[in-house]
């Protein structure tokens, strides 16, 4: 039996495999940048891609210094170098120390080509979009079970709103199975789960690991969703040609947890407000009521019987001190009236006519007040009526009269 | 009416939006107004309570379509 190589040693004669081989000291090599990454060392990091292969990149800070091209994810590059062995990790890598930019990168265009297709199909459009409900029963998730993500994500249900129920439809979120397997997984949950809404999720990664939401036939499946789907697809910068054919974006899983709930803790104050509003109103209304009747209690005892006895023995008296008032009035018209009368009578008094020396005749026979000469006759006895006392006399013919002027006796 | 322990969430909220609304058109006979705020008031506790003793459900879709526990 031969010995068995330690690993650093195994590793030692690969990598110096690798150096004795000149076609693989001074290589150039071309792909799409991924995984790129800047160290605050200044070294840069990065895989190189195509279709079917990847290869590890290191470039030292004494070589990024001198780039002129600064690439990033999804740019097509050239670069130079030599491959090497990284003996602790294990792995064959480029240290390059050139790059050149080859136009835009294979996978971008794919990207931009799918989302021009489908957006000229009308799959994005604003009004195909539809509502999110407001109260979830049933929340369907397309994601891996065993994803960080899947946990956040009920973590965030669990808190917000624990009334729902959550169908995870469990899938492949990565690599060349995971297209198919999400549409099944789409289409299981509109057949058999009849949930509120689908929420569509993968948590972040390289855009490698996030190109299963940039295929075609799971845009199509996403479109096709009798139930509003939400996407939840890396983080927030990431945007799939997934995102656009959703009903709603969200930039990671755990928001897309939170755009599909309503919050229980704010339902919790809605629903005081709403109780205090109830208690409100039917105080309102009670106290309005009340207020009437005792309104109508006061109308009421206006027009009682008793009130209008008291109301009507007020107007007796009010009309007791007027009469009063009146009374008095008029006997005092009266007495004047009368001292007007007395004068007046006064100064018809005919004796009051007798003493400026007027007289008053009468015939004697009865007593009957001559007013003129004519009609009595010579005999007749008269009555002189003056001031102070009557003569009593006889009438002359005027014959007589004129011949006995004289007084007789 | 239905009976408020069978309503969901959704349905009992909407209902006490209703009955609110209802009651803030006035209007109302007194009995009616009575009656609409007890089961505004019911509703209202209903919620509560849901959301009170709520606890999330999880679980899977099958390949065969079945929905069971996680």
């Amino acid at each position: 039996m031969a010995d068995a190589y330690s690993i650093a040693e195994l590793t030692t004669y690969i990598r110096e495999m690798f150096e004795v081989n000149e076609n693989l000291q001074d290589v150039w090599v071309q792909g799409e940048v991924s995984n790129m990454r800047r160290a605050s060392s200044g070294h840069w990091y990065f895989t190189l891609k195509d279709a079917d292969a990847q290869l590890k990149c290191v470039m030292w800070r004494t070589s990024t210094a001198r780039q002129t091209v600064t690439p990033d994810d999804g740019d097509e590059i050239m670069a130079h170098g030599y491959i090497g062995v990284y003996d602790s990790q294990g792995v064959y890598q480029l240290y390059a120390d050139s790059i050149r930019a080859v136009g835009a990168g294979d996978l971008y265009r794919q990207f931009e080509l799918l989302k021009a297709k489908l957006e000229a199909e009308g799959l994005f459009a604003p009004e195909r979009k539809r509502p999110i409900p407001t109260f979830p029963r049933r929340i369907g998730i397309v994601t891996s079970p065993e994803a960080a993500a899947f946990q956040d994500m009920q973590n965030v249900l669990r808190r917000r709103f624990p009334l729902a129920e959550i169908i995870l439809s469990p899938t492949l979120v990565q690599g060349a199975d995971a297209p198919p397997r999400i549409v099944t997984a789409i289409e299981r949950l509109n057949e058999h789960a009849e949930p509120d809404v689908i929420l569509v999720c993968r948590g972040g990664g390289s855009i490698e690991d996030l190109w299963a939401f940039n295929d075609e036939r799971v845009a199509r499946a996403i479109a096709a969703s009798r139930v509003p789907v939400i996407t939840g697809v890396g983080h927030e910068t990431d945007f799939t040609i997934a995102d656009f054919v959703s009903d709603l974006r969200a930039p990671t899983p755990s928001a897309a947890a939170e755009l599909a709930t309503p919050d229980s803790a704010e339902l919790a104050l809605g629903l005081r407000d709403l109780s205090d509003t109830l208690h409100g109103l039917i105080d309102d209304k009670l106290a309005t009521l009340k207020y009437n009747v005792t309104a109508s209690r006061r109308t009421l005892g206006h027009v009682a019987p008793a009130s209008r006895i008291r109301n009507f023995r007020q107007r007796v008296d009010d009309y007791n001190v007027r009469l009063a008032v009146l009374q008095t009035g008029t006997l005092v018209r009266w007495r004047e009236r009368l001292a007007a009368r007395t004068s007046a009578l006064n100064a018809a008094d005919p004796r009051s006519i007798l003493k400026r020396g007027y007289a008053i005749v009468y015939r004697s026979e009865d007593m009957e007040r001559l007013d003129k000469a004519a009609g009595t006759k010579a005999g007749v006895g008269i009555t002189i009526q003056f001031h102070d006392g009557e003569l009593k006399a006889r009438v002359e013919d005027k014959d007589s009269h004129e011949r006995y002027k004289r007084t007789l006796f | 009416m239905s009976d408020i322990n069978e309503l969901s969430f959704e349905k009992a909220y909407e209902e006490l939006e209703d009955i609110i609304s209802k009651l803030e058109s006035g209007d109302l006979p007194l009995e009616e107004s009575v009656t609409l705020f007890e089961r505004g008031r019911q509703l209202s506790e209903h919620c509560q309570t849901l959301l009170d003793k709520a606890e999330l459900r999880v679980s899977q879709l099958t390949a065969d379509g079945r929905v069971e526990p996680l």
